[in-house]
């Protein structure tokens, strides 16, 4: 089997047995990254020295058995909005083009203690606002099952870098569905932990309380290893908790029966598209048969999470990224006049659209007079939200929901119309308002090529049971791959000529 | 004929914190070290850093609070206060507006006339100071020294209760006094370390509404304020004498000229656009922190003052100042604790000590000597080892040095010559080298012996003890 289509775990095991090495690994991937980069654009740093060199050392500590480690050796991509020591990390923005962190994020550090090696910094939505990876300011990423489609966003690049093999899994962030949604529209699983779970420290913030950092894997059982390696109780952030339960290996056990899945019926309403609805109950025919016990209810705060959800997140971004001024680091324009005329050309021009957008929403609901009107009624939105999840988890072991409304959209058509774009993320945003875990994962293909994820959402702490619901799944109905479909080969088809 | 006025004070009083680390981060906070090098991402606003809170600048604030009569606020938040400056690395202040830490307080001061009084404290809120920007005309350029940014300080702000310049100073001495018994900060208001902003308005005598108010900063020392409180309510009632109206404005003294100047009025005030900082969790106040810190509070002056004079009968004048700052009074306890004398160590504080302290204008916080010292030096005195002059001779370099008084005297050969045999043979040569003196004595004059005490003791370079020399000089005269 070729190396590259290996799992993260599957590699590092022929890594542990000699059968390939660190290097070998990283060579691989490199080569891909070569081949498939101008196509898709997943990156926007890459390391080739520097990935060559850790893998060297980290193959060493591996033979002489210092790593054991279940991801040792194995090639990572990080989110350019997560900071990496000496490495450019920009969060695709100009106002950090050339921004080398004197740190690594916490969850860079875990990763790289469990043999990790990096091998570059992917492409995102400028600090992580936005749906498709559009706005970055260093150029679109493309789909790769379908590269007239966007990857989704804004953890596209790690999305698509692990769908092209350009990695073999990547970490992301998720404010409002950043991990998950990318994650459904190019066929990979991907998960947001609770909040708390993965240390924030040297993630650079959109909005602090919703951000969390996870995984983008190749399958289910990467990902339970990728997040109990990235997982720590970090004494750097006040917001981390300390948790006993985070062997989430242990909880990749095919095992459904009696586990009760709810599904919100105002989830399949209007908007979502049918291809995604049958993919999505599918699934949940296939849980059933497993054992578990399936039924629907209401969940009828939807309407109000993505009007809550960009408020909070706005007012947090406008204050959040008032640290980017030209003064200390970053972009500063050249030929301002005095100290505000600097401010304000420096970020007018340091800044892409929507993060104008967004931080002027976010100065507006915080200014004197409209504070509580929206602000702190977003924030009483929020509390409902969770008392409704709350309430839901009384009787669910899990809520089972599409990722998205539809597929991945073609490039250019999302930005047009950023409402539109912002209702894409309805059903992940109350998520990281109520702070819940939930995992996406691939359920389906639709006619048009383009892979269909489904969400599971636990409750607070319960990242096992949505492991063991999502593994059971993927034994049962079998990954994408092993259904004979990569991303990869169907490029070659697609820009050959189109198979079906 | 002039309307009568009467003038109305609240007060703005940072005060920072004595913490060894910074606010958010483990950054010393120690003063003066080379610009930038007490540093890290947190302080210096780098991109994906993250704020936790150093526990005892709670601690600290509860503490400051409890001594102040305030209620503490059991489940209090760090708000974000957002403006755009260079010595604010993020751009945004974490600072507490919606649940401070401490609210409703108040303290005792006593009035011109000699009743007390009671200033009541809205509020104190923990909050981070920011870092010093330094303009360089020369270059034509700004610099930022960060060493500052995230050093924690409190800020206790006073309700609108005080009436003139003396109420003010007397509040002030008296919050110095509670934080400096604390040990919560050195309050050094040349340094910085306390800070006071004037709130001022002037009413007419008899009325109930407030006038407008000014705020007025910069203010570095007692005698500046005292100043800029005269000065400023002497503008305003000019301002309406001449039927003009105030302005809310924040001014700038210039304590050189004696005189302000209007910095911004509240037209340019800023939005800034408060709301709770995400980056740190709610903190929970719990019975257990709480008592621990009650029972953690030191005795404070008023019932150290009833204890002194219980304890160690040393004069009301003398427990005055010696209780007047926490350092003083410890430095006192612990030297009696010592050498069991508290008379003669209130003595050598009050005598000596205060005199060098006026000579050298130094605050009492800034003594060095040690206890241990003091009652060596006592010691050596008591046993007539050192003559008086050489124990004052002695202190003086014990109070700059704080050498040890026992070696100090040993290495310098400055031990009285108690061998008889030695005194008897220079006193011989002393009344051979002045017979007119030995004459004056046989003659009655009883004058004469000093004259000669004083030639023997400088023979004997001061080694000597005089009462000694006296009594041999009578003998063998």
């Amino acid at each position: 089997m070729s190396l590259l289509k290996m799992t993260a775990a599957e590699l590092a095991a022929a890594i542990k047995e000699g059968r390939t090495t660190a290097v070998e690994a990283v060579q691989e991937t490199l080569a891909q990254i070569e081949e498939k980069e101008r196509l898709y654009h997943a990156y926007v740093t890459v390391d080739k020295e520097k990935a060559l060199a850790q893998a060297a050392a980290v193959q060493e500590k591996i033979e002489k058995g210092e790593l054991t480690g279940p991801l040792a050796g194995v090639p990572v991509a990080i989110k350019d909005n997560l900071c990496t020591e000496g490495m450019l990390t920009t969060c695709s923005s100009r106002i950090l083009a050339d921004f080398i962190p004197s740190y690594s994020a916490e969850a860079v550090l875990n990763l790289q203690k469990a043999g990790a090696v990096i091998v570059g910094k992917t492409n995102m939505d400028e600090f992580a606002m936005g749906s498709t990876t559009e706005t970055s300011a260093f150029g679109v990423t493309r789909n790769p099952w379908n590269p007239e489609h966007v990857p989704g966003g804004s953890s596209g690049g790690s999305a698509a870098a692990v769908a092209a093999g350009e990695c073999f899994y990547a970490l992301g962030s998720d404010t409002g569905g950043s991990i998950r949604q990318p994650a459904s529209f190019c066929g990979v699983v991907g998960m947001k932990p609770t909040y708390g779970t993965v240390s924030r420290c040297g993630l650079i913030a959109y909005a602090s309380s919703l951000d969390q950092i996870g995984p983008l894997a190749k399958d289910v059982t990467d990902c339970a290893l990728i997040l109990e390696a990235v997982t720590s109780h970090d004494h750097k952030d006040s917001t981390s908790i300390e948790r006993k339960d985070t062997d989430f290996a242990a909880a990749l056990r095919e095992d459904v029966k009696g586990m009760k899945i709810g599904i919100p019926k105002d989830y399949f309403k209007e908007g979502l598209d049918v291809e995604v609805g049958e993919a999505v109950l599918n699934a949940a025919r296939v849980l059933e048969e497993k054992g578990a016990v399936v039924e629907y209810f209401d969940l009828s705060l939807v309407d109000y999470a993505v009007p809550a959800y960009y408020t909070i997140a706005a007012a947090e971004a406008s204050s959040n990224l008032e640290r980017f001024d030209g003064i200390k680091y970053g972009y500063r324009s050249a030929g301002s006049k005095g100290l505000h005329d600097m401010y304000k050309k420096s970020r007018s021009e340091g800044f892409g659209e929507e993060v104008r957008r967004r931080i002027m929403l976010g100065a507006f609901v915080l200014s004197s007079g409209y504070y509580d009107a929206y602000y702190l009624k977003a924030l009483k939105v929020k509390a409902l939200i969770k008392k409704a999840f709350d309430e839901a988890f009384e009787k669910y072991d899990m809520i089972l929901s599409p990722a998205a409304p539809t597929m991945a959209p073609k490039l250019g058509e999302s930005l047009a119309d950023p409402i539109k774009m912002y209702l894409g993320d309805i059903y992940t945003i109350a998520v990281n308002l109520a702070g819940l875990p939930a995992i996406s994962l691939p359920c389906g293909y639709c006619r048009a090529g383009l892979p269909v994820g489904m969400q599971l959402i636990g409750d607070c702490f319960q990242e096992k049971k949505l492991i063991r619901a999502a593994y059971t799944y993927e034994k049962a109905a079998g990954t994408l791959s092993a259904r004979g479909l990569f991303p990869a080969d169907r490029i070659t088809s697609v820009t050959g000529k189109e198979e079906r | 004929m002039a309307k009568e006025y009467e003038t109305v004070i609240g007060l703005e009083v940072h005060v920072e914190l004595a913490t060894k680390t910074k606010i958010f981060c483990g950054c010393s906070t120690a003063f003066g070290g080379a610009p930038n090098t007490q540093t890290c991402p947190v302080c210096t606003g780098m991109p994906g850093s993250l704020p936790v809170l150093n526990k005892k600048v709670l601690v600290y604030a509860v503490a400051v609070g409890l001594a102040t009569n305030c209620e503490i606020t059991r489940y209090c938040k760090f708000d974000r206060k957002n403006y755009f400056y260079p010595d604010n690395p993020q751009n945004y202040q974490i600072s507490q507006l919606y649940l401070p830490i401490c609210r409703n307080g108040s303290v005792t001061i006593e009035a011109e006339d000699g009743t007390e009084k009671v200033i009541g404290i809205h509020e104190i809120h923990m909050e981070e100071d920011a870092g010093k920007l330094i303009h360089d005309e020369w270059e034509d350029c700004s610099l930022v020294d960060y060493n500052r940014s995230g050093v924690p300080l409190i800020e206790i702000v006073s309700k609108p209760d005080m009436r003139n310049a003396q109420e003010v100073i007397a509040y002030l001495e008296k919050l110095r006094m509670i934080i400096q018994y604390l040990g919560a900060s050195d309050c050094k208001l040349q340094e910085g370390s306390m800070r006071a902003d004037v709130n001022l308005s002037v009413r007419e005598a008899g009325k109930e509404a407030f006038g407008t108010r000014t705020e007025m900063k910069n203010l570095n020392s007692f005698k500046a304020i005292t100043r800029a409180i005269e000065a400023e309510k002497e503008r305003q009632i000019d301002l309406l004498e001449a039927g003009r109206e105030v302005v809310q404005e924040t001014r700038r003294w210039d304590d050189v000229k004696g005189e302000s100047y209007a910095m911004r009025s509240k037209e340019d005030a800023q939005d800034y656009r408060y709301f709770p900082d995400p980056d740190l969790v709610p903190i929970v106040v719990s019975d257990e922190m709480l008592e621990e810190i009650r029972a953690g509070q030191p005795e404070f002056r008023t019932e150290k003052m009833a204890r002194y004079r219980e304890e160690y009968g040393i004069p009301d004048y003398d427990i005055d100042i010696i209780t007047g700052s926490k350092h003083m009074a410890d430095l006192f306890e612990e030297t009696v604790v010592l050498c069991k004398q508290p008379k003669k160590v209130s003595n050598w504080l009050m005598g000596e000590t205060m005199r060098l302290m006026k000579e050298k204008e130094m605050d009492a916080q800034d003594l060095r000597f040690s206890p241990e010292n003091l009652a060596k030096l006592i010691a050596l005195a008591d046993s007539k080892a050192i003559n008086g002059s050489v124990a004052k001779e002695v202190f003086e370099i014990m109070f700059e040095q704080d050498i040890d008084p026992e070696k100090y005297v040993e290495e310098k050969g400055l031990k009285t010559v108690s061998d008889e045999g030695a005194l008897r043979k220079t006193i011989e040569e002393v009344i051979a080298a002045n017979p007119q003196s030995v004459k004056d004595y046989r003659n009655g004059k009883e004058k004469a012996v000093g004259f000669l005490v004083g030639q023997t003791m400088k023979a004997m370079k001061g080694k000597a003890d005089p009462g000694m020399i006296h009594q041999l000089l009578k003998e063998m005269l």
